[in-house]
């Protein structure tokens, strides 16, 4: 039997309201979101800069933070909390106070350390410390820190404003049915750190309504994707990510959506190839009429409904194909674009995969 | 020192360990104890006990690497006890006295070690494209395969900076940044970590019949990876 929405549970909680800065970002990029969605983070840029005036400092002096490597444990708590002290120091020297993070992990680890702080006062010292000796940097703590997705459901009404393409199938001229799924590390720690918490969790949902579309409480809604940082990176263990996304898949299945959104870097790869290995291996698959179910980045979805180009946002980069969805919002495409590189010439192809 | 007075230094400790009333509310939200034979209420349970033998068989075993550090137990356990947390103070103090080479998913540290310190040190990332191989990441599908073999042109169109000055999405980190990246790890112990992991992982290798050579130990990396040892 299918639950109905639980809408009345979504007023949020004043506890689990969090402050997000308005303006005046310093932004740092994610190891797997560079990798495998770099259309998303350019098209953050575009947003912020250009379709709501933000400013943002994307400074190439920054590293990784090395929240990979922690979480796979080569990398130790003293080592990444100065990394990321190193961090702040770049955003204190460009005379920024608030910090925004495109990876959920990323994101996670600057709370926990800044937690921490708060707490052990003597490990902050510590880690100046460690900063002064191998850098010569000094640092503020951030006023604000958010998630890249804290910012665009800030300012998602104000996308929704100039909307050129809302969530609705034009066909049938119903919501778009689009399933949520929160990267653990956004809320799961600190659920006071995500708008709406760790159980109904409001960054993407609101988006979604915002325009036009519907969402779905699905059961495993709140599950992990199954990363687990070693659990994937070494071959012998990828069952664990796989097993964990099946779950999530065989839960929404019921309920038919159109399409999936996440906020984590690896949940957004994860959900997209595990459909992919699924249906090579089971030939089992898990959307409407036996089709896949596309996933999309909360930036590639701004991007769709602002009326960019799905090529110029990277939907050529996701196995699932993206097409289908793209036919129920209306959006014209070329399909030979997405095989061509910036002059024009065809780079080669692959063959996405679809509904049968 | 006792074991357990040595795992209790790490800070982390303190944060992970209140009171734990075992009542199992973290094993039935963990996507571990689901798909594996982790059990965090176990966890909790034995490293409470402060019974050094026991924690000493929890180091050596597969059942501190089963944790896949989503952190939901963080979320619902009603006394504010973290056993992911906790896992990490294992897993380090594990490497740190070459534990984890007496069981199986311990042994994989040598592969993330190389891996992943290998790309943080030379790039400034913790992934780079070039070495997603598609051949050991056939998960990632034929599209992966048509960018990883295109990827000048293909980061190109995506409007990325691959490999070059200034900013941009995989843009090469400039030489000082990687400096100063390189003497965090000095200074804070990464380094130190680092070499404990291959030391140990060397010495397993040459008791389980492996040459330590450059090509030996590249054997070693992949039977880790493929979990064939």
């Amino acid at each position: 039997m299918i639950q109905k929405n639980n809408e009345h549970i979504y007023t949020v909680s004043k506890n689990y309201r969090k402050e997000i800065a308005d303006d005046n970002y310093y932004y740092a990029r994610s190891c797997i979101r560079q990798n495998f969605y770099p259309g998303s983070e350019v098209a953050f840029l575009n947003i912020l800069k250009n379709d709501l005036g933000k400013n943002v400092f994307d400074d190439p002096r920054h590293t990784t933070c090395t929240g990979i490597g922690y979480h796979s444990d080569v990398v130790p708590f003293d080592t990444i909390q100065t990394v990321v002290a190193r961090h702040f120091a770049l955003m204190t020297e460009n005379g920024y106070k608030n910090f925004i993070a495109s990876c959920v992990t990323s994101f996670g680890m600057y709370i926990e350390i800044t937690e921490t702080w708060k707490h052990h006062p003597e490990q902050l010292e510590k880690i100046r410390e460690y900063l002064k000796k191998s850098t010569g940097r000094e640092f503020e703590v951030p006023q604000n820190i958010a998630h890249t997705s804290d910012i665009i459901y800030k300012n998602r009404l104000a996308i929704a404003e100039k909307i050129k393409y809302p969530l609705v199938n034009v066909k049938t001229g119903k919501p778009l049915k689009v399933v949520d799924h929160i990267g653990c590390h956004y809320a799961k720690m600190f659920p006071d750190q995500g708008e709406g918490g760790a159980e109904f969790t409001q960054v993407l949902q609101a988006m979604i309504k915002a325009w036009g579309g519907a969402t779905v409480d699905y059961p495993e809604r709140r599950h992990c994707c199954g990363f687990g940082f070693r659990q994937y990176l070494v071959q012998a263990n990828r069952g664990y990510s796989l097993s964990n996304s099946k779950k999530k898949f065989e839960s929404m299945q019921p309920y038919e959506p159109d399409a999936i959104i996440t906020n984590c870097p690896g949940c957004s790869m994860f959900l997209d190839r595990w459909q992919y290995v699924m249906n090579e291996m089971q030939g089992k698959r898990y959307g409407a009429n036996n089709s896949l179910i596309p996933v999309f980045t909360y930036e590639e979805m701004a991007g769709l409904v602002l009326g960019y180009d799905p090529w110029d946002l990277g939907l050529q980069m996701h196995q699932v194909d993206c097409r289908p969805f793209l036919d129920k919002m209306g959006i014209k495409y070329d399909s030979d674009k997405m095989y061509k590189s910036k002059a024009g010439k065809i780079i080669g192809s692959y063959t996405p995969q679809c509904s049968k | 020192m006792k074991l357990h007075e040595i795992i209790k230094q790490d800070i982390r400790y303190k944060e992970a360990v209140n009171a734990c009333m075992n009542c199992g509310m973290c094993t039935s939200v963990c996507p571990a104890a689901e798909f594996s034979d982790y059990d965090p209420r176990i966890l909790m349970n034995i490293v409470q006990t402060q019974d050094d033998s026991e924690i000493e068989k929890l180091l050596k075993s597969d059942f501190i690497w089963l944790c896949g550090q989503c952190m939901s137990c963080k979320t619902r356990c009603p006394r504010s006890n973290v056993p992911g947390l906790l896992i990490n103070v294992l897993r380090r103090y594990s490497q740190e006295l070459g534990y984890f080479t007496e069981s199986r998913r311990g042994r994989q540290q040598y592969a993330l070690n190389k891996v992943l310190n290998g790309n943080i040190l030379n790039h400034g990332y913790c992934i780079v494209p070039q070495a997603v191989k598609p051949e050991l990441h056939p998960e990632q599908g034929t599209v992966w395969e048509w960018i990883y073999r295109n990827a000048e042109e293909f980061y190109d169109r995506m409007g990325a900076n691959l490999n070059k000055e200034g900013a941009g999405v995989l843009r090469k980190i400039d030489d000082d940044t990687m400096d100063e990246l390189h003497k965090i790890f000095e200074e804070t112990g990464a380094n130190f970590l680092k070499d404990k992991i291959d030391e140990f992982s060397k010495k397993k290798a040459e008791e389980l019949g492996y040459n330590t050579d450059e090509n030996g130990m590249e054997q070693y990396f992949l039977d880790t990876y493929k979990g064939k040892i």
